[in-house]
């Protein structure tokens, strides 16, 4: 048994960066038991039956909306997607009021997506309901890092001394932050690679090695996880092209070939094909780009059900 | 009308003078100062108290006219006494901005009708604050504007800063900048570093100060004009104006108090009381900030006062405007800072905060000398205290909401008129006092 812990020591999931190893292993160990679940004829269980869990997505989302909306729903507990277009903030309304307004319909949980750092803290400070961040800016995606260890861990059977290449805009990537502390307190070892342009300040302080190639990223991985190129930034000083970005920083076949026996390719969606990622590796035997998605349920179930389910037994 | 101030100990940096004495107004200026001093009138017992030259804000905004919902001249001279502080210069961007001389004389009128303390406006550079032509300096000077600026906003066009400096030069007026290239900024909403990467939102790179600083510190030593660096921020700026001041660039510079007591590092709370530009900066630049005050670099202690609404620091840090209050904790955030911790001594910390911004500005006051006007502030040095989010300010925007200091404003004197008395109402002074004495 790995666990140490059987529970979580706060209300609210925000980030990684509070979470303890134990934790982490925790919500691990949990979401094995709830993608058997998944697998069964009848994908239910009521452990949060009676609860309500509201979605509040402030910003576009369809992967991770739709993992949550499920986890919530094999879970048993009621729920109700809120977006922002077509609701009360597009007339203005703060996020501070929509939420107490939320949380005067007692929810038991919140499930946060929002563009800007800091809102789900916000949220958690000031509402006695459990608050789960679904990305927060370019801050934490916890569940997504979470969905990656589980990943790793089904395939490579362990965290700790897995060496780990992310690949890509490092700079405005939730995903990146997330990931590399919770591989860090498992003692796995992190590498970013990307141009300068999309390197943030003195991220080297978090523990990682940061390269500007992508051979030196792939050289050694076990596993290498390439993160989306927002088309948007092209041109506009992150980099001159996606044509150029593709031949300098693309994942395609012929670079892998020099990656380790047995590597795997992850992607948190959603992807471009054609510019970080060439749809032959995507499609291709590396890829375990769709079991990331199984388990991102499973995952979301086991948050679920430890900040809520746990508790109310 | 007299009053006597009896039994302080007197520190006056314009004189060099550091001792116990007495002190005599009379008829709103400064008649004596010295032992065993006989009034008619008043007397104010100031043992254990000092007595200073009230200080001088050099960078303060009003908001009035036009953001009276975040603070007025009525409630912002409250806040100035409230610190001790007997002056204030209003900034400039104010809606409409102070780019003419009607503004200029609406708030001068609206400070004599119900301001507490001194006010004295600062134009501003380009009319409108658009950095594309020049404001009419002289217009301005002759409405009462003692210096230019755009603050706020940066005078981007290299161009407009050697013609605003040249031409203000012909008045004696001294150009302040606020000093950023905003495309270096480009949507940055904290310092670039450690921190802004771990909590994932956009930097500004404290070159973004810098390279402004020495930009115009060139224009500055083309023009032979007065430079005044309003909040400088960064130890790149620090040497900028070392330098330029070695090569004789008539060069000034400030720096707040909450960059000398904050940094980067707090901003993981999120909380918007942290959000102002220049931003609280790394804990580097902290220190070569701290030294370029010990070594004598910084010539004035400013507050950057600028107040907002709840409702507009009430969202998420992204969407929040900058700024801080910050004239009722300035004394108090320096003494322990700079003067607790042996950076500087007391008298010196005064001069930063009265002595030296009179003199950088050419303002009556910073002085105890006989026939000056009697513009002071009482400090109890022993009082510790918890700022509470109750201000005098119309704002509470403080970064230092929950924080216990130690060393106060008590009483504050403008024109010889007592306008801030923390003493009266003082409910039982006695078992105050013992408790203090306990704690020690």
């Amino acid at each position: 048994m790995r666990t140490q812990t059987s529970a979580l020591r706060s209300k609210d999931l925000l980030g990684i960066e509070q979470l303890a190893p134990d934790e982490i292993n925790l919500i691990l160990d949990t979401a094995e038991g709830f993608k058997e679940v998944s697998e069964r004829p009848v994908k239910k269980v009521p452990a949060l039956r009676g609860q309500l869990v509201i979605n509040l997505f402030m910003e576009a989302s369809t992967r991770t909306r739709v993992s949550f909306e499920i986890a919530e729903k094999r879970l048993s507990a009621d729920t109700l997607n809120f977006s922002a277009s077509g609701s009360s903030v597009e007339k203005g309304e703060t996020l501070i009021d929509t939420a107490e307004n939320l949380m005067a319909m007692a929810p038991d949980m919140i499930v946060i997506r929002h563009k800007h750092p800091g809102a789900p803290k916000m949220l958690a400070d000031r509402l006695p309901a459990s608050i789960i961040n679904a990305g927060d800016g370019a801050h934490e995606h916890p569940t997504q890092a979470l969905l990656d260890a589980f990943t790793i861990r089904e395939r490579l059977g362990r965290l700790h001394g897995v060496s780990v290449s992310i690949i890509g805009d490092i700079a405005h990537s939730r995903v990146v932050r997330s990931n590399i502390h919770l591989l860090t307190k498992m003692k796995a070892s992190v590498t970013v690679a990307g141009p300068p342009t999309l390197i943030p300040a003195e991220i080297e302080k978090l523990g990682v090695r940061v390269v500007h190639s992508i051979a030196e990223a792939i050289e050694g991985a076990d596993v290498i996880m390439m993160l989306r190129i927002q088309l948007e930034r092209q041109g506009k000083l992150s980099f001159p092209s996606l044509r150029e970005y593709y031949n300098t920083f693309g994942l395609t076949p012929g670079r892998l070939r020099s990656a380790k026996e047995g590597v795997i390719v992850m992607h948190p969606g959603p992807m471009n094909r054609g510019v970080e990622i060439a749809s032959d590796v995507a499609d291709g035997p590396w890829s375990v780009i769709l079991d990331q998605v199984t388990n991102g349920v499973a995952v979301r179930m086991a948050v679920l059900y430890l900040l809520g389910g746990a508790h109310a037994e | 009308m007299t009053l006597l101030i009896q039994n302080a100990r007197v520190i006056d940096p314009s004189r060099e003078f550091d001792g116990k004495a007495d002190l005599l107004i009379e008829n709103g200026v400064v008649a004596e100062v010295g032992k065993r001093v006989r009034g008619g009138g008043d007397v104010l017992a100031a043992a254990g108290l000092v007595v200073v030259p009230g200080f001088i804000d050099l960078h303060t905004h009003l908001r009035e006219p036009g953001h009276e919902h975040k603070e007025t001249i009525a409630t912002g001279t409250r806040a100035a006494v409230a610190g001790g502080y007997t002056a204030v210069c209003a900034m400039a961007n104010t809606e409409p901005p102070n780019d003419e001389r009607a503004v200029t004389e609406m708030i001068i009128a609206e400070a004599a009708r119900n301001g507490a303390c001194r006010v004295y406006p600062i134009g501003a550079v380009s009319r409108g604050l658009k950095g594309e032509e020049l404001a009419e300096f002289a217009d301005l000077r002759a409405a009462g504007c003692v210096a230019l600026s755009d603050d706020g906003k940066p005078v981007a066009n290299a161009q407009l800063m050697r013609r605003a400096l040249e031409y203000a030069s012909m008045l004696q007026m001294p150009v302040v900048a606020h000093e950023e290239d905003l495309h270096l900024r480009e949507g940055g909403v904290m310092h670039e570093g450690f921190y802004s990467t771990l909590l994932g939102m956009s930097g500004i790179p404290a070159a973004s100060e810098e390279t402004m600083v020495a930009r115009d510190a060139i224009l500055a030593q083309m023009t032979g004009a007065h430079l005044h660096i309003a909040h400088l921020s960064t130890a790149g700026a620090v040497d900028a104006v070392r330098n330029a001041r070695r090569a004789g660039v008539h060069v000034t510079c400030e720096v707040t108090p909450h960059h000398l007591a904050l940094t980067d590092e707090a901003v993981q709370s999120f909380s918007t009381n942290l959000k102002m530009n220049p931003p609280l900066r790394s804990e580097e630049h902290r220190r070569a900030v701290i030294d370029a005050i010990a070594d004598g670099t910084v010539d004035v202690i400013a507050t950057d006062h600028a107040p907002h609404h709840f409702d507009e620091k009430n969202v998420e840090f992204d969407l929040a405007p900058f700024g801080v209050i910050g004239l009722e904790t300035a004394f108090s955030v320096c003494y322990e800072r700079l003067v607790r911790r042996r950076v500087i001594d007391l008298p010196r910390l005064i001069e930063l905060m009265s002595t030296a911004p009179a003199r950088v500005f050419n303002l009556p006051g910073g002085t105890l000398r006989p026939g000056a006007p009697a513009d002071i502030a009482l400090l109890n040095l022993n009082e510790r205290f918890q700022v509470t989010n109750t201000f005098a300010s119309k704002a509470s925007n403080s970064p230092f909401i929950g924080e216990t200091m130690q060393g106060r404003v008590v009483v504050t004197i403008v024109g010889g008129v007592v306008q801030y008395d923390l003493r009266a109402p003082a409910p039982l002074p006695r078992a105050r006092k013992r408790k203090q004495r306990r704690k020690r």
